[in-house]
C-alpha cells in the first residue's frame, strides 16, 4: 500500500513538473518566448483533453482497432513461428549447425529497416505492419525456445526415456514444458516489440492506425496529439503485458515463486 | 533354466576426449558383470571410476564401444524396457505434480487415465506420500522427491532395478530410512537390483553381493564378495554386527588401493576425469 502511494506520488510529481514548466503564463527561463516550452513539450491538460475528445467523438476506435489487430497478429504469428522453428532447430543438431550463421546474421540486422521493403511487398495495409512486427517478435521467441530446448536437464530426459517415452512424448512432455518457461520470459519483451512493428510500419506509410495519427499530428507540429498517441499506446502495451502475465501465472504454476526477479 | 536377469559381457566404453580428440578416454575396459534373478548386487568403486557409465550401458541409455548386454538372455538393443532406473540427480519433471510424475510411465505406455491415477495414488501411499499428490517437486523435501522417484520407477513393475547412488544427496538419517524402505519394498517381490554407490557400508548393508570396481580409466570389476548377512535387515543396526565389520574390513582392504589410485589421479594435472 505504501509502495502504491509512493508510485502515485512519482506520477504526480512528473505530471506536475511537466504542467508547470510548459505553462505559457509562467515567464520563460530557458526559451526566449514563454510559448515555446508548450510548443516543444506539449501540455498535460491538453494531452488529456485530446484523449478524451478521441474517445468522446469515437474517431479513435477505428485507428485503435487497426493498430491492435496488427500488433496481436504480429505477436501471435511471431510467437507461433518462433516456437515452431525453435523446437525444430533445438532438436535437430545438423540443421541448427547449418542455419546458425544465417540466423545470427538475421538477428544482428537492424530489422526495422525492412519496413520499406515490406511496404513494397505487402502494400500499405495491415500485412506490411504485421510482417515487420513478426520479424521483431520471431527472433526473441525463437532464441528463447532454442535455448530452452537445449537446456533440458539430461537427467530428466534420460528418466523420461527410461519410463518409456517415445520421440513424440518426449517433445510433448519434456521439451515443450521445459521451453515454456523461456517462452514466457521472452513474451514480456516481445509484446512491446509487436507494438513497435505496428507503429513504425504505420508511421512510414499508412492511412489509419495510431502511428498514422501520430505522424499526421507531427506534420502540423501538434505535439499534444503526439503525446496523446504515445500515452494511449503505452496503456495498451501494458494491458497486453498484463494479459501475458496472467496467462503465465496459470500455465507456470509449477515454478517456484518468491524470487521476486520479475517484479522489475 | 538359470538365465541371469542382466549380463554385461566384456563391455568397453570409450569417449572422445575434450582436450585431445586423437586420444580417446577409456572409461570402462573389458568389464563383465552378471546379476541373477532376485539378486541385490551393490557395485562400489572410487569416485570418477565410471560406475554410472556401466549402469547407463545396462539401461540402454549408452551403447558400449564393444561388448554385449544381455537382458534375460536377449541381447539389448536400445532402451532396456525391462529395467527401471533411479538417478542420482533430480530426475522428476518439475512441471508435473508428484502424482503426475508417478503416473508418467503409465501415461507413456498408454494406460487409461483414471486407472493410471488410481495406481499412482496407491503407489504414493505405499511410499508414505499419501496426501502429497498435488504438490510440485519444488514443494517437496529432498527425501520426499526420492520417494516420488522410487514410486515412479516401481509403478511400472520393472524386473530389474538400476540405481545410481540414489540416496547420496540425502542426510544420514533420511538416507537410512530410505534404505530400509527400499529393502522392505524389494523383499516383497525380490527383483534384480544393481545398486551403485561409493559408500561401502551402504553397499554391504543392502546387498547380497558387493562388486568392487578398479579406479579409472579402464574401470572393471576386481573383486566379488558375497554378503551372507541374514535378512530382513535394519541398515542402521546391522552396521554394528561383528560379521558386518569383518566383511567391511575385508572389502575395504581390497578397495583401499583403488581409492588411493583414483585420488592421486585426480591430483595429477592434465588428465580427464569421467562422470
Amino acid at each position: 500500500m505504501k509502495v502504491v502511494s509512493l508510485q502515485l506520488l512519482v506520477l504526480a510529481v512528473v505530471l506536475g513538473a511537466w504542467a508547470l514548466l510548459t505553462n505559457p503564463s509562467i515567464p520563460a527561463f530557458y526559451f526566449d518566448d514563454p510559448n515555446k516550452a508548450a510548443f516543444f513539450f506539449g501540455e498535460p491538460a491538453k494531452v488529456f483533453l485530446c484523449i478524451v475528445r478521441w474517445f468522446a467523438s469515437g474517431e479513435i476506435y477505428g485507428h485503435l482497432w487497426v493498430t491492435l489487430v496488427e500488433t496481436l497478429l504480429a505477436f501471435v504469428l511471431g510467437t507461433a513461428g518462433g516456437v515452431a522453428i525453435g523446437l525444430w532447430l533445438g532438436l535437430a543438431p545438423l540443421a541448427s549447425a547449418i542455419f546458425d550463421p544465417y540466423i545470427k546474421a538475421l538477428n544482428a540486422m537492424p530489422r526495422v529497416i525492412l519496413a520499406p521493403i515490406f511496404m513494397v511487398w505487402f502494400g500499405l495495409g495491415i500485412a506490411s505492419k504485421v510482417a515487420l512486427g513478426f520479424t521483431l517478435v520471431f527472433f526473441i521467441v525463437f532464441f528463447n525456445v532454442y535455448q530452452g530446448v537445449r537446456e533440458v536437464s539430461p537427467t530428466v530426459l534420460a528418466n523420461a526415456r527410461m519410463l518409456g517415452a517415445g520421440r513424440r512424448q518426449l517433445l510433448q512432455h519434456v521439451f515443450m514444458p521445459s521451453a515454456l518457461s523461456w517462452v514466457f520470459a521472452s513474451l514480456h519483451n516481445s509484446v512491446g516489440l509487436a507494438f513497435v512493428g505496428a507503429v513504425v510500419g504505420e508511421y512510414l506509410g499508412s492511412a489509419e492506425g495510431i502511428g498514422y495519427l501520430i505522424h499526421q499530428a507531427e506534420g502540423v507540429f501538434d505535439i499534444n496529439t503526439v503525446f496523446a498517441g504515445i500515452i494511449l499506446l503505452t496503456v495498451f502495451a501494458l494491458l497486453l503485458d498484463l494479459t501475458v502475465g496472467l496467462l503465465e501465472r496459470r500455465l507456470m504454476a509449477w515454478q517456484p515463486r518468491g524470487a521476486g526477479a520479475d517484479s522489475l | 533354466m538359470n538365465v541371469p536377469s542382466l549380463a554385461l559381457e566384456r563391455i568397453t566404453c570409450r569417449f572422445a576426449s575434450a582436450d585431445d580428440p586423437a586420444q580417446p578416454y577409456t572409461a570402462v575396459l573389458d568389464a563383465s558383470l552378471t546379476v541373477q534373478a532376485g539378486e541385490f548386487v551393490a557395485v562400489v568403486g572410487p569416485t570418477g571410476c565410471g560406475k554410472s557409465t556401466l549402469l547407463n550401458v545396462a539401461a540402454g541409455l549408452l551403447a558400449p564401444s564393444s561388448g554385449t548386454v544381455r537382458v534375460f538372455g536377449e541381447p539389448l538393443n536400445g532402451i532396456n524396457r525391462r529395467a527401471g532406473y533411479m538417478f542420482q540427480a533430480e530426475a522428476l519433471m518439475p512441471w508435473r505434480t508428484a502424482l503426475a510424475n508417478v503416473c508418467a510411465g503409465l501415461q507413456f505406455r498408454g494406460v487409461e487415465e483414471t486407472e493410471a491415477r488410481r495406481r499412482g495414488t496407491e503407489w504414493l501411499e505405499r511410499v508414505g506420500l499419501g496426501g502429497f499428490g498435488s504438490r510440485y517437486p519444488h514443494q517437496l523435501s529432498g527425501g520426499m522427491r526420492k520417494r516420488v522417484a522410487l514410486a515412479q520407477m516401481l509403478i511400472l513393475n520393472p524386473e530389474i532395478l538400476l540405481m545410481d547412488e540414489p540416496f547420496s544427496a540425502l542426510d544420514v538419517q533420511t538416507r537410512q530410512l530410505m534404505e530400509n524402505e527400499l529393502l522392505a519394498l524389494w523383499s516383497a517381490d525380490r527383483k534384480s537390483v544393481v545398486f551403485i554407490t561409493h559408500d561401502l557400508e551402504e553397499a554391504i548393508a543392502l546387498s547380497d553381493r558387493v562388486v568392487v570396481l578398479s579406479a579409472g580409466p579402464g574401470t572393471r570389476p576386481i573383486g566379488d564378495y558375497p554378503i551372507d548377512l541374514p535378512r530382513p535387515r535394519d541398515v542402521s543396526e546391522i552396521r554394528l554386527e561383528s560379521r558386518f565389520v569383518e566383511l567391511h574390513s575385508r572389502i575395504w582392504h581390497a578397495m583401499k588401493q583403488e581409492v588411493v589410485k583414483a585420488y592421486l589421479r585426480q591430483l595429477s594435472p592434465g588428465r580427464a576425469t569421467a562422470e
